[in-house]
């Protein structure tokens, strides 16, 4: 790979040990990827969680000096007065992560957004726009919905990106990439955004490789909430950063333009059956649930409105937590549906991810209910079983405090 | 049986030995348990196998943009992490995370060594050089000795 003089100095140390450190992972994935050359960034967002190795990984940079040039948005923690307040007091290495996270991301230049979803809100990259974004559901919808520039970056690159204001141009950055390979037939139904989550789970299921799918046969655009939880799932199931909904995403008006003169490498069907075997896989036991856990990614304003006009007058039976971001609970506020959720018993939370490691102990190795099969995937190690429902029937379920 | 050396590209510099530990699905560490290295995902190929000082070989990575470099600085601290990895694609999430953390990483292996390598078989990876020994299993089971 070719440096311009700047990147040698920065890899060399002259801008300081954080920025050295930072260059010297994104050269080595640059290498990795046969990269010609780096190229600058205008925006990055950095999918920080109170996780052990990320904290390992910021606060590694902070003490090594590293400042970000280009200031990233950040992913979710845990807003602690908020559940400290709910649950008492949370003590242990999981809240002393919380804090550590927001400090060293504070310290390294970050915008502390809080969210998971700054694709939609806050951080909208533009079409064509080089980019560096981790959050697995955020880079599917940068890349294929936008049509932004984006290769599917770990917490890691995602903050040597921001650090350096640079990345590797490889991959979904160059064209070739971006163009399809595989052409996948629905024939499946999709009447809502769950089953945008469930097609986006379905299709690493039906084909493994890592190339650029088109799908087809879709003739309805969904909801941006449904177009965000098909990424979040194609980015569980499988590795997918990118992908073509001929006549809706933008580089796909047609199949031709798809393919970009690719042969098609295989081609795939998903049908009805295969969105009810991943229905199936998720739907868990019917009977009493302990708690409803709902915005894996987090949920727009949009969706806390329906779940306050299904609320109404009822009582949640359950612990039931929407996690949104805080421009999201400023407008619920606004609109009233904080107060018809507050009132059930329910909480809406901004700056809060489920997956944060030694802070929802109350919730382990309990039964409850989310809309989110990458929210119970990725929390099974904590031992809780999840039914996943769409929304509308998760909330009935933390109304009635069971599961059908 | 002598050794047998095959030539391969180092991603992550560094070098790992260890029984060889053949996966046919990408793996994400954070669906390992720290504590004992064993895969905990439901329907994987490797579930219920430690990953634990193995030269783990796989085809690629897969998980979302944190969990993989949580689930590999736990394996690490914990002292379960595989002993060097060899993959056949590269993965953007996978490379960097590995690098960070350090862990020795190689692909492009010369395709000969997957027509001869076996589970149990013990491989020596040197991300360094570039090389990978190839060490068979004696039909006891373990590897032979030097």
């Amino acid at each position: 790979m070719e440096l311009t003089s700047l990147e040698q100095d920065m890899l060399a140390g002259e801008h300081g040990e954080g920025t050295a450190l930072a260059m010297k992972v994104q050269v080595g994935t640059g290498k990795a990827f046969y990269a010609k050359r780096m190229v600058p960034i205008t925006r990055a967002h950095v999918a920080a969680s109170a996780q052990e190795g990320d904290v390992y990984w910021v606060t590694r940079l902070v003490a090594a000096g590293a400042r970000c040039v280009i200031s990233p948005t950040v992913n979710p923690s845990m807003d602690l007065r908020y559940v400290e307040g709910q649950l008492g007091p949370l003590t242990g290495e999981g809240r002393d992560r919380v804090e550590a996270s927001n400090e060293a991301y504070r310290r390294i230049g970050a915008t502390m957004t809080l969210s998971c979803t700054p694709e939609i809100e806050k951080n909208v990259p533009a079409f064509g726009e080089i980019v560096a974004f981790s959050e697995s559901s955020a880079t599917p919808y940068v890349n294929s919905v936008l049509g932004a520039r984006t290769n599917r970056e770990s917490s890691i690159s995602a903050l040597c990106a921001a650090v350096t204001g640079r990345v590797p141009e490889y991959g979904l950055l160059l064209d070739e990439n971006r163009r399809g390979e595989v052409l996948v037939a629905v024939e499946a139904t999709l009447k809502d955004d769950f089953d945008w989550s469930l097609l986006g789970y379905a299709y690493p299921q039906v084909y493994k490789g890592p190339e650029v799918p088109v799908f087809t046969g879709i003739d309805k655009r969904p909801t941006p909430e449904g177009f965000v939880q098909f990424g979040a799932e194609l980015a569980t199931s499988g590795a997918v950063a990118m992908y073509h909904v001929v006549g809706i995403t933008p580089e796909a008006p047609t199949v031709e333009a798809a393919l970009g003169g690719n042969a098609v490498k295989a081609h795939a069907t998903i049908t009805d059956a295969d969105l009810d075997r991943v229905r199936e896989q998720f739907s868990g036991d019917p009977g009493p649930i302990e708690f409803a856990m709902l915005g894996c990614p987090h949920l727009t304003i949009r969706q806390v409105g329906e779940i306050a006009a299904l609320v109404g007058e009822k009582r949640f039976a359950v612990d039931t937590w929407i996690l949104v971001s805080s421009l999201t609970l400023e407008l619920a506020e606004r609109m009233g549906f904080l107060s018809v959720i507050q009132r059930a018993g329910g909480h809406v939370i901004a700056d809060t991810c489920m997956d944060i490691p030694g802070c929802w102990d109350a919730y382990y190795d309990r039964p409850g209910v989310t809309e989110s099969p990458k929210c119970a995937f990725y929390c099974q190690v904590y031992g809780q079983r999840y039914a996943v429902r769409p929304l509308a029937q998760a909330v009935q379920a933390a109304l009635a405090g069971e599961v059908v | 049986m002598s050794d047998q050396q095959y030539t391969c590209r180092p991603i992550s510099e560094g070098s790992g030995e260890g029984e060889a530990l053949l996966s046919t699905d990408a793996l994400c560490f954070a669906m390992c348990d720290a504590d004992t290295g064993c895969v905990l995902e439901k329907g994987h190929c490797l579930d219920g196998r430690s990953v634990a000082g193995k030269v783990l070989v796989m085809p690629t990575g897969k998980g979302s943009s944190v969990v993989q470099a949580d689930g590999l600085y736990r394996l690490i601290t914990k002292e379960t992490a595989p002993a060097a990895v060899v993959i056949q694609t590269p993965e953007p999430v996978l490379v960097s995370t590995i690098i960070a953390m350090e862990v020795p990483l190689v692909d492009t292996v010369d395709p000969a060594f997957y027509d001869n390598v076996e589970e149990g078989d013990h491989i020596v990876v040197d991300a360094v050089a570039g090389t990978l020994v190839l060490r068979k299993k004696t039909p006891g089971g373990a590897a032979a000795k030097p």
